[in-house]
């Protein structure tokens, strides 16, 4: 078999340590300081998730430690309702920007997208690197707004990371509304800022720096899906920075965007005392601003993991994706019609009930592209060989977990099923398990997949396999019985749910589902020792181990600065051509100049 | 591990359905005149929506398990799909789940689209951190000005009623609403700081509270009780404790009570209060 390539000038790489590992210009590198960062990242979203837990089930106990370590947001270990509040908006904002808009397209598609189209690196190397270190500003403001909210208590914002006007557009409506409010929306406005500079970087990429033979349909899913992101990406956060902006000044310039007259908070009347006057302002609007983002958003964290789930479940299962080509027009149905459903979340807010009706039919309509991916990929797996590594463990799950989260929207996007379930539990359960741990589990499987490639070395697939079983059934224990909690009427974002006699009943699930997400979130632990372990002390990993076919997989692992050595790869199939009848292996890489897709004759037995 | 993943898989589908199954935890009994037509959508999507999670989840289990690698000799069927079967299941899929979002119309329509019927009782809703004012215009029907420059909370005027205007004379305000069965009433809802949501599971009906707007929304309680009423939209540090009553009385008492002056009317509202209890099956 000869490949064919085509030489190039090759860049050498930089030696010098922070030229090399933190101010580096090399794709690779940056989409591993982005997994990094999701990572330190995720880990603080999970313990403010349990903290939130374990405050819910058992309240009222006394947590020395949390009384130490915040004697403003739990003095004497108790924890208080704003502390509660602040847990709630930190884990959401960090989750959801830092963890779920980072490790999938800024970590993942970073290292990969360049490889995968055959590209030596992203189109705008200083802006890739720009890119990474605001958004890591980003963090590090996000980080000092819950411990920073004036002398007397570390106590956050508390508008959860939806931050509704006009709640979060004045400082005086509670604890941590002031400074940790501008903090939240500094970080947010920064991290608009690095997204964006990485959406450009994608798209250009993609478009302009395909090596030859590279044509569109030829892409694997993944870069179709982190081209779909980020052009959602390119048209979501400006909204998003532009109303993070009004909301700024309406905080500290006294104006009025968000803020409606009259109003009368903590026994002060607005333009009387220290209440500064305010007129005019429609608190809708920030809604329709940060809905117009937020759930395009929804679909930025989650495409890449479809992506990853349609290039693994082919691989092992070692077939053709089923309708590559519906695959991408659902791709882009889903992207386009993401910008069109955004009222969805607002059907009770006071907006116009005939808006609301049109939204809703465009949300259920968006499940169409969403059970095409899904039908597609029982496709793929039918008539398959599968073999059972973690990856392909984790990709199975995210298809489990996307349809069992996805699936509920069916209810929550029906104006007048949201009369009773809005702002229930049934809420964060349904987007927990599609957006959330859907996502992840697109995550964990495009490590277990790519860690060889990136690291040279295997992770242990028994500690995979463990970390797989015990969080599949455990996010299932957490996330299903939230359903119940909503269709009871248990709304969300309640510090205590003691006070209500008709939540009563609902304790034994409440505790159920704390000690669930306990485990899960400890058995964690075995992935991050894996992770770091496999690192330097893994099992060494050729260049092709899952007989894949995509370009990655074509250079050593791990690969060179240039990722080809000097050349550029040819392309002359499809990126999906595994167990073609005829073939001399199962899978015919995309670089093999003499393999004949459609022929028959070949060495496996059956032409001879 | 095809076949364990499988068993995972339907055990863990059958533990999710036999959860909306069984029921244990449910919705409380409804009491509103919308409430039963919206149940029964409910019912429609969630037996759709189960039977299209569970075909998912089997199918899946069915894959994995069907189309392990088994070693032995032979290769996986190649195949790139079928463009027929994809149009079959969009078309499919979007017949079911459109169809699904206009059954879903009829309830909204019938409560968001009219106005509320002539006859209405109609009572002023004014929320605030973290405490509701229902605002009662009394045997005259009409309420008495408000203007937030009047407010003071040092005379318990949280609603700055103009006790100066004639129609206000014989207004009542009240941190419980309450409200005849089996007559329509209309809610004019306003808050006075941030967002607030208006919330009784019973009800089956939920509503922002938007400062600087005053959102006119009507329905129908028909149960006579005592039910606990929920802020839903998170409005601040005790949100979680804005907590308040509806009582739905039979005609005459609450026209009884809504002829009473402003201290009989608080006074009459303990007794409410004190005789009616929480339902059973909260």
């Amino acid at each position: 078999m000869s490949e064919e390539h085509e030489t190039v000038h090759r860049h050498p790489a930089p030696t010098g340590f922070i030229r090399k590992y933190i101010f580096s210009v090399d794709h690779k590198v940056i989409g591993i300081q982005y997994i990094m960062l999701a990572l330190v990242a995720v880990v603080v979203g999970m313990v403010m998730s349990v903290l939130m837990r374990m405050n819910l089930s058992w309240p009222g106990t006394n947590w020395p430690i949390l009384g130490t370590l915040f004697p403003g947001g739990a003095p004497e270990g108790m924890m208080t309702p704003e502390f509660y509040l602040s847990l709630v908006t930190m884990h959401g904002t960090i989750m959801v920007f830092f963890v779920l808009t980072t490790a999938p397209q800024g970590g993942f598609g970073n290292y990969f997208l360049p490889i995968q189209i055959g590209a030596e690196d992203m189109a705008f190397p200083v802006l890739n690197m720009l890119s990474f270190w605001v958004t890591f500003v980003g963090f590090v403001v996000i980080l000092t707004a819950i411990f920073y909210s004036g002398a007397e208590s570390t106590v956050g914002p508390i508008g959860g990371w939806t931050g509704y006007a006009p709640l979060s557009a004045l400082p005086n409506s509670g604890p941590g509304q002031g400074m940790g409010m501008n903090l939240w929306i500094i970080s947010i406005a920064i991290f608009c800022i690095g997204s964006l500079l990485g959406a450009l970087n994608f798209i250009t990429t993609l478009l302009n720096m395909r090596t030859r033979g590279m044509s569109l349909m030829r892409m694997p899913l993944t870069c179709w899906a982190w081209f779909t992101t980020a052009v959602l990406a390119l048209l979501s956060f400006p909204v998003l920075l532009g109303g993070g902006i009004l909301l700024l000044l309406d905080r500290i310039a006294l104006t009025s965007f968000f803020i409606p007259g009259g109003l009368y908070l903590s026994g002060v009347l607005s333009g009387t005392g220290n209440f500064p006057l305010h007129t005019g302002g429609s608190p809708i609007l920030w809604q329709h601003l940060f809905w117009f983002f937020g759930h395009p958003e929804v679909y930025i964290a989650i495409l890449p993991g479809m992506g990853a789930t349609s290039h693994i479940l082919a691989t092992f299962a070692r077939k053709p994706v089923f309708g590559y080509r519906a695959m991408v027009f659902a791709i882009f149905a889903i992207g386009l019609l993401g910008f069109f459903v955004w009222g969805h979340h607002m059907f009770i807010s006071g907006m116009s009930p005939y808006s609301a009706m049109t939204f809703s039919i465009l949300t259920l309509s968006i499940g169409v592209p969403s059970a095409v991916k899904t039908f597609n990929w029982l496709g793929t797996l039918w008539g398959g060989r599968i073999r059972f590594t973690t990856a392909m463990l984790f990709a199975l799950g995210f298809v489990s977990l996307f349809v069992a989260g996805g699936i509920t929207g069916l209810v929550l996007g029906q104006t007048s099923l949201d009369l009773p379930m809005h702002d229930t539990y049934f809420v964060p359960a349904h987007f927990h398990l599609v957006m959330g741990v859907a996502s992840i589990f697109g995550m964990f499987a495009a490590t277990y997949f790519w860690f060889p490639k990136m690291f040279g070395r295997f992770m242990n697939e028994k500690l995979g396999k463990l970390h797989f079983w015990i969080t599949f059934i455990g996010v299932y224990c957490i996330f299903v019985p939230m359903h119940t909690m909503g269709i009871v009427g248990m709304p969300r974002r309640f510090a205590q749910f003691t006070e209500y006699e008709f939540l009563a009943t609902l304790h034994p699930l409440v505790v159920f589902v704390s000690i669930s997400a306990i485990v899960t979130v400890l058995v964690q632990v075995l992935f991050y020792f894996n992770l770091f372990w496999s690192i330097f002390k893994g099992e060494k990993a050729p260049e092709n181990p899952w007989e894949a076919t995509t370009l990655e997989w074509t250079t050593t692992s791990p690969p060179p600065h240039d990722n080809f050595a000097g050349h550029l790869p040819v392309v002359h199939h499809g990126p999906y051509e595994f167990s073609v009848p005829g073939a001399p292996r199962d899978f015919i890489m995309q670089t093999d100049a003499e393999a004949e897709v459609t022929s028959g004759n070949g060495h496996d037995g059956h032409g001879h | 591990m095809g076949r364990a993943l499988a068993v995972v898989i339907w055990a863990l589908t059958l533990g999710s359905v036999s959860l909306f199954f069984v029921k244990k935890w449910w919705f409380p009994t409804a009491i509103s005149s919308h409430a039963p037509a919206l149940d029964r959508q409910f019912l429609i999507t969630i037996i759709v929506v189960g039977l299209a999670f569970t075909a998912a989840q089997v199918g899946l289990g069915y894959m994995v398990w069907k189309y392990r690698d088994t070693g032995t000799p032979g290769r996986a069927k190649y195949t790139h799909g079928s463009s027929r079967l994809e149009v079959l299941w969009t078309v499919i899929t979007a017949v079911i789940f459109i169809g699904l979002a206009v059954m879903g119309q009829s309830v909204w329509a019938s409560l968001h689209f009219n106005q509320a019927p002539p006859g209405s009782f109609p009572v002023e809703v004014v929320a605030q951190q973290f405490q509701w004012n229902f605002h009662y215009a009394g045997r005259d029907g009409v309420p008495g000005r408000t203007d937030p420059t009047l407010i003071d909370d040092s005379t318990l005027n949280f609603i700055g009623l103009d006790e100066a205007d004639p129609n206000a004379k014989d207004d009542a305000v009240h941190s419980v609403l309450a409200i005849p069965a089996g007559r329509p009433v209309e809610l004019i809802l306003r808050s006075k700081d941030v967002i607030h949501n208006f919330f009784v599971p019973q009800l089956r009906f939920k509503q922002d509270l938007v400062p600087g707007m005053a959102i006119r929304v009507h329905f129908t309680a028909n149960t006579p009780g005592k039910y606990e009423l929920a802020c839903a939209e998170l409005c601040g540090q005790l949100h979680f404790k804005m907590r308040s009553f509806m009582l739905v009385l039979p005609e005459d008492e609450h026209r009884e009570l809504t002829a009473l002056s402003q201290e009989d009317f608080q006074t009459r509202m303990t007794e409410l209060l004190a005789k009616y209890q929480l339902p059973a099956n909260n």
